[in-house]
């Protein structure tokens, strides 16, 4: 077999991508690259082995290896009931706040990525270009005048002051623009057109069902901005019921820290973050078929 | 192939009368569907974005005082950013931390992109994983953990330390705090910037192989001078989404702080300094100012590192 038999055979339609004539496995590259992959594991297996300790062990065994005896079931009670099961709302407060917010966000940014892709009215280029600017403005610049205009509504410690914000992606708007220009052929849009079918249900019916990676992109990444985000709901929200997993968890750190209280607060922080991270690590890796081409696509074009 | 497109082509000379309404008339829909698209996000955009910048610069030039309430002062909670020292060690410090940390970062990323990308690594396919997983953990939980580990009580890195006989390291001394921050951006953020690199990576085409296959040229020198000038756009995306990102540290000092207040301060990053103006200090008309400077200077450095790449792609032959 000639070499470019092989390479046509590989180069089906995910790429096969790079240069590698003769596929030999180098036990350099493979043992540099694992002692790589252990300093991106090893701070999150920490937090695993730390979630299976009592205080007690946490301070006098050692880190990187289990304890004398395993706690994981008590510090998992105690994560569920401090303070009447507090960590629970927080839990779902992030789902819903991520939730809500990604949904929005991935339907706002399909329209109009959509329509910037396929259409060009007056004005659309100099509004694609200023949502593109945008993407340059420092969200964080902005939460102190919007904190602000929200008191001023009466919108402040409430999940909106989380949600709306949120709902803004201009780099989803840019990504889903790449991928309609790319997915959707003009010809079948041409096609439903002359069959006489309205331009919404275009979209709907002939455009959203070859979006899908690209919808999965955006949805995730947009789901992963506002679970992970701290710095909006710390501003923006003051009962303790209304916060995120992040908010919670760093105020229950500062209490453990400071001493307050018991000191069985560090093993029910440490047990709480391992579990806050859980659903977002089992999301991408269900979903990394699509997300991974979403991106890919956004990033050639970018 | 579309009726624009077909419409731009033929110029003056017009069809019959009745045909050019109907075709205008099929416009004026196109037109107002596509108008219907963008609405809902283009209110939503100038509620949460346009209206708190236009916002925060209208605060930036009052000021407010206990006595005689709110009054018009033009640039001068500006001048006053230019002539405090702690915006400005904040900003020198994000600084440091660009030129410092996003090359290492990038370069990380770059190399392990390309290192998947070779096929000559086992278990590919799970460390590329490894490698993102992080971007998963939300940066205040990477901030607690990493600060766990670097703390003397239970931390495994001063546990080894001791184990060894050495003094463990105080990693949350100010000497040390910022490249302890360092490495926890580092963490959180190398898979991410590798996955672009990587897609990036994979969807070069095959036929620009070709001639380096004939040359026999070898993985390095492929690498440098057809894979990484191929994936330049995606290079670019990262290094633009590093700058904004390094400017609007906020997480890592915020926490940090609470276990070492001494060694971040109050002005540890613009955006902390103007997080703790506005909340503690409650003088949201000089914070509304340095978040605008912030924002100034972010969009510059981007527009200026843009400008450069597109200028240098240009003049290559």
């Amino acid at each position: 077999m000639t070499s470019t038999q092989v390479k046509s055979v590989a180069a089906n339609p995910p790429h096969r991508g790079g240069y590698s004539s003769e596929r030999r496995r180098s036990n350099l590259l493979t043992a540099l690259m694992w002692l790589a992959g252990a300093y991106f594991v090893l701070p999150i297996a920490w937090l695993a082995i730390a979630s299976t300790k009592d205080n007690e062990d946490l301070f006098t065994t050692f880190g990187l290896w289990f304890g004398t005896k395993n706690s994981l079931w008590e510090n998992l009670v105690s994560v569920f009931t401090v303070r009447d099961g507090l960590y629970l709302r927080w839990l779902v407060n992030t789902i819903l706040y991520a939730g809500v917010s990604a949904f929005g966000a991935v339907l706002l940014a399909t329209m109009a990525g959509y329509a910037f892709a396929k259409y060009n009215p007056p004005g659309f280029k100099l509004l694609f270009s200023i949502v593109i600017g945008a993407i340059m403005i420092p969200l964080t610049a902005l939460a102190i005048p919007t904190y602000l205009l929200f008191s001023g509504l009466g919108l402040t410690n409430t999940p909106l002051a989380v949600i709306l914000p949120s709902l803004v992606s201009p780099f989803g708007v840019y990504l889903m623009r790449v991928y309609s220009a790319d997915a959707i052929p003009d010809s079948l849009i041409e096609a439903a057109r002359v069959d006489g079918a309205g331009e919404f249900r275009i979209f709907w019916q002939v455009g959203l069902r070859m979006l899908g990676p690209g919808i999965a992109t955006v949805f995730l990444f947009a789901t992963v901005s506002t679970w992970n985000n701290y710095f909006l709901p710390l501003i923006m929200l003051n009962s303790s019921e209304l916060y995120p997993l992040t908010v919670g968890l760093a105020q229950q750190q500062a209490a453990s820290a400071a001493g307050g209280g018991s000191q069985a607060l560090f093993s029910t922080v440490i047990t709480g973050s391992l579990v806050s991270i859980i659903p977002l690590i089992v999301a991408f890796l269900v979903l990394q078929r699509y997300w991974q081409s979403g991106l890919a696509t956004g990033g050639v074009k970018g | 192939m579309t009726m624009a497109k077909a419409k731009q082509v033929r110029p003056a000379p017009a069809p019959s009368g009745a045909r050019l309404r109907r075709r205008s008339a099929v416009e004026r829909k196109k037109n107002r569907a596509a108008y219907l698209f963008v609405l809902p996000f283009v209110v939503l955009f100038a509620a949460m974005l346009f209206i708190p910048l236009v916002y925060a610069g209208y605060l930036s030039m009052f000021q407010v005082r206990i006595i005689g309430g709110e009054s018009f002062i033009g640039v001068a909670n500006y001048i006053r950013a230019f002539l405090d020292p702690r915006f400005l060690e904040g900003l020198l410090r994000m600084g440091v931390f660009l030129i410092v940390q996003v090359p290492i970062m990038l370069s990380l990323a770059l190399v392990f992109a390309l290192a998947l990308d070779s096929g000559r690594v086992r278990g590919s396919r799970v460390l590329r994983l490894l490698i993102f997983v992080p971007f998963a953990v939300p940066g205040v939980i990477a901030t607690l953990m990493w600060g766990y580990l670097y703390g003397n009580d239970f931390g495994p890195i001063a546990q080894v330390a001791r184990a060894l006989g050495f003094a463990p390291p105080d990693l949350l001394a100010s000497g040390n705090i910022l490249g302890s921050i360092m490495n926890i951006v580092t963490w959180s953020f190398v898979g991410y910037n590798m996955i672009i690199m990587y897609a990036a990576l994979r969807s070069i085409p095959e036929e620009l192989f070709e001639a380096a296959d004939i040359d026999g040229a070898g993985q390095i020198r492929v690498a440098w001078s057809i894979k990484i000038p191929a994936i330049r756009p995606a290079i670019l995306l990262t290094v633009i989404f590093s700058i904004i990102g390094t400017f609007q540290l906020f997480n890592e000092p915020s926490l940090l702080y609470r276990i070492a207040p001494d060694a971040i301060g109050v002005s540890f990053s613009p955006n902390f300094y103007a997080y703790n103006l506005a909340f503690i200090s409650l003088d949201t008309n000089y914070a509304a100012a340095i978040a605008f400077l912030l924002g100034t200077v972010i969009a510059t450095i981007s527009y200026i590192i843009q400008h450069f790449a597109n200028r240098s792609q240009r003049s290559e032959p």
